[in-house]
């Protein structure tokens, strides 16, 4: 077996930005003093004269951006999670979702697995947020090979994406041949007593979860859904209808994220039994990345777990 | 000022009162005081500073606008309108439910809007991004927003200075309408940002203060904006909110309120009269 590669999905934000700036003229990147940690600073390498730091002032960097955007370019605004959709979530919704403007906000840090920094900086908010602002896309990308893309899709996008990446090293999931399309969710695994829907960082612990329910003789397909908004219904609605259950997964609050999402697609439709992993409705705290994913019950593990209570709801 | 400029300047205020209070009397609603005070500023801006065009809204190297104290809404619709950007009769139908003319201003759907504000603060820092990009393509375009004298509590305004100074923005100019009154009381009673001058200068900023009303003034300050090399420039615009009005003339009530049909007639006469004795009716 070849050995897993590890990237964190901010590492391919930053590749991702310097291949946008070798062939895109019309690309800024903006940051907020965070350029070493959210990896823009890869792209101020390479493109320095495309690269403008705002300070420490994420409200102005968002209506910047919105101002450079509304004279013809398509701009990146990064910075951690908390501060691009927490503090600047005013700026966000009215300089930009209001205008539908071409800012891509490129959110890093985002999720517990910020790790030591603590509850201060591990934003698990976000999604909920910018899913309320009309126009926004929001995607959170699995790995470093479905970031790239994702970067890729927001720059051709028309109008405001925010995207989620993680500071913490995580597998590659995807191959070389991985297509990935805005608003397509993608079934990784076929089964059929329960659906895994999957976002993030979660999306490698549903694949774990999936062998382990598979070996007890659970068959549980598995879904990526990259594209938190707009939400793929279609493949909601089939996999509620297939499967009957479904147990969602993402390193979020249960409220207002990928959960809530599937669970308002599948109430208005198909009403199935959803049951919610993620962060629960609590702030985070210090520690190694990997044990407080374990401790908040963001793993495989608990995946599994909340499977075989979802199995038997259906009974 | 040459005199015939001068009046030129005075009739287009004076039509642009006439015309942003018909909006207002018929929405109901809006803020009369705010819109009044810039009224000078405005005329200025369209008739003399910038480079505009009414049947190209969006021309790429246009001079850009952005009216952060968005509420004055209806002096930068009557404004654009007697610009020739959209009919004039259209400034019935601001706020109301069929109209593209919203409360507050849209860029999405008010031909000349070049930035959606309201939520005050947030203007400045879009004119600061329209100002870098001019700078990043070498183009020669100008930005002018104008804040409110309350609306310079928001932190985010300080946000923007700081930057538009670290970025040597001299294609930038920031004019705080300095009527002294906001929703609460005057500026000094409920949080007080004064001095201003001092504040911009202290940013970095070339900064003037003028008489806002007077277009002698006015004109000397745009003057000396368009000379300053390497900074931005603030104007510290002393005005009287509801210039114009007898009755609405520094009385903070009419800061967000619609005048009743006798009152509004009443406004319509003393401003008629003014406009009549320019024209030399």
């Amino acid at each position: 077996m070849s050995e897993v590669i590890k990237t964190a999905t901010r590492d391919a934000y930053g590749k991702a930005l310097v291949e946008l700036g070798n062939t895109d003229a019309k690309i800024l990147v903006l940051d907020a003093d965070l350029a070493a940690a959210t990896k823009t600073g890869m792209f101020k390498k390479e493109h320095p004269e495309k690269f403008i730091d705002c300070g420490i002032a994420e409200g102005n960097m968002m209506g910047v951006a919105a101002g450079l955007a509304s004279a013809g370019y398509t701009v990146f605004a990064s910075s951690f999670a908390m501060f691009a959709a927490g503090r600047a979530f005013e700026q966000v919704r009215n300089s930009i979702g209001y205008t539908n403007l071409n800012v891509k906000i490129g959110a890093t840090h985002a999720g517990i697995s910020v790790g030591e920094d603590g509850a201060s900086h591990q934003c698990c908010e976000d999604i909920g947020l910018m899913r309320t602002i009309p126009n926004m896309v929001i995607l959170n990308p699995a790995d470093d090979v479905e970031a790239r893309l994702c970067v890729l899709a927001a720059a051709k996008h028309n109008g405001p994406v925010y995207m989620r990446f993680g500071r913490l090293a995580v597998p590659r999931v995807f191959g070389e041949n991985y297509k990935f399309e805005i608003g397509k969710g993608a079934v990784l695994k076929e089964g059929t007593d329960v659906t895994i829907i999957a976002t993030g960082l979660m999306v490698n612990e549903a694949l774990m979860a999936y062998e382990t329910l598979k070996a007890e003789g659970i068959s549980a397909r598995v879904v990526n859904m990259a594209t938190i908004k707009p939400i793929d219904r279609e493949i909601v609605i089939e996999s509620a209808k297939k499967t009957g259950v479904i147990v969602t997964a993402e390193e979020h609050n249960i409220i207002g994220g990928l959960g809530s999402a599937v669970a308002e697609v599948v109430c208005e439709t198909v009403p199935v039994p959803v049951i919610r992993v993620g962060v629960e409705d609590t702030f985070g705290k210090s520690g190694p990345a990997v044990q407080l994913l374990h401790e908040f019950g963001l793993d495989a593990a608990n995946i599994v777990a909340k499977c075989k209570q979802a199995v038997k709801l259906k009974k | 000022m040459n005199t015939s400029l001068k009046k030129e300047l005075e009739i287009f205020a004076t039509k642009e009162r006439l015309l942003l209070l018909e909006g207002i009397f018929n929405a109901k609603a809006g803020h009369p005081g705010g819109s009044l005070s810039i009224a000078e500023l405005m005329s200025y801006l369209y008739n003399v500073e910038m480079k505009i065009d009414a049947k190209n809204p969006k021309w790429e190297d246009r001079d850009r606008f952005v009216l952060s104290k968005g509420h004055a809404a209806p002096a930068l619709y009557a404004t654009l309108a007697l610009k020739g950007f959209f009919p004039t009769e259209d400034m019935k139908t601001l706020r109301k439910a069929d109209s593209y003319l919203q409360g507050h201003p849209s860029m999405k759907c008010v031909p000349g809007v070049d930035m959606s504000t309201g939520s005050l603060g947030q203007g400045v820092s879009a004119a600061v991004g329209m100002a870098l990009a001019a700078k990043l393509d070498n183009k020669d375009f100008r930005v002018y927003t104008i804040l409110g004298d309350g609306e310079i509590e928001e932190g985010q305004v300080w946000e923007a200075a700081m930057f538009a100074n670290a970025k040597k923005l001299d294609n930038l100019v920031v004019i705080v309408d300095n009527n002294n009154l906001q929703i609460d009381g005057t500026v000094e009673e409920v949080n007080s940002p004064y001095p201003i001058p001092e504040k911009f200068t202290a940013f970095g900023f070339n900064t003037i203060e003028i008489d806002g009303n007077d277009f002698d003034e006015i004109e000397k300050a745009f003057e000396e904006a368009k000379n300053t090399k390497g900074r931005p420039t603030a104007i510290v615009a002393k005005t009287v909110k509801g210039k114009g009005v007898s009755y609405m003339e520094n009385q903070v009530n009419w800061h967000g309120a619609a005048p009743n049909e006798e009152l509004y007639n009443q406004a319509v006469a003393e401003l008629t009269a003014k406009l009549n004795e320019l024209e030399g009716v």
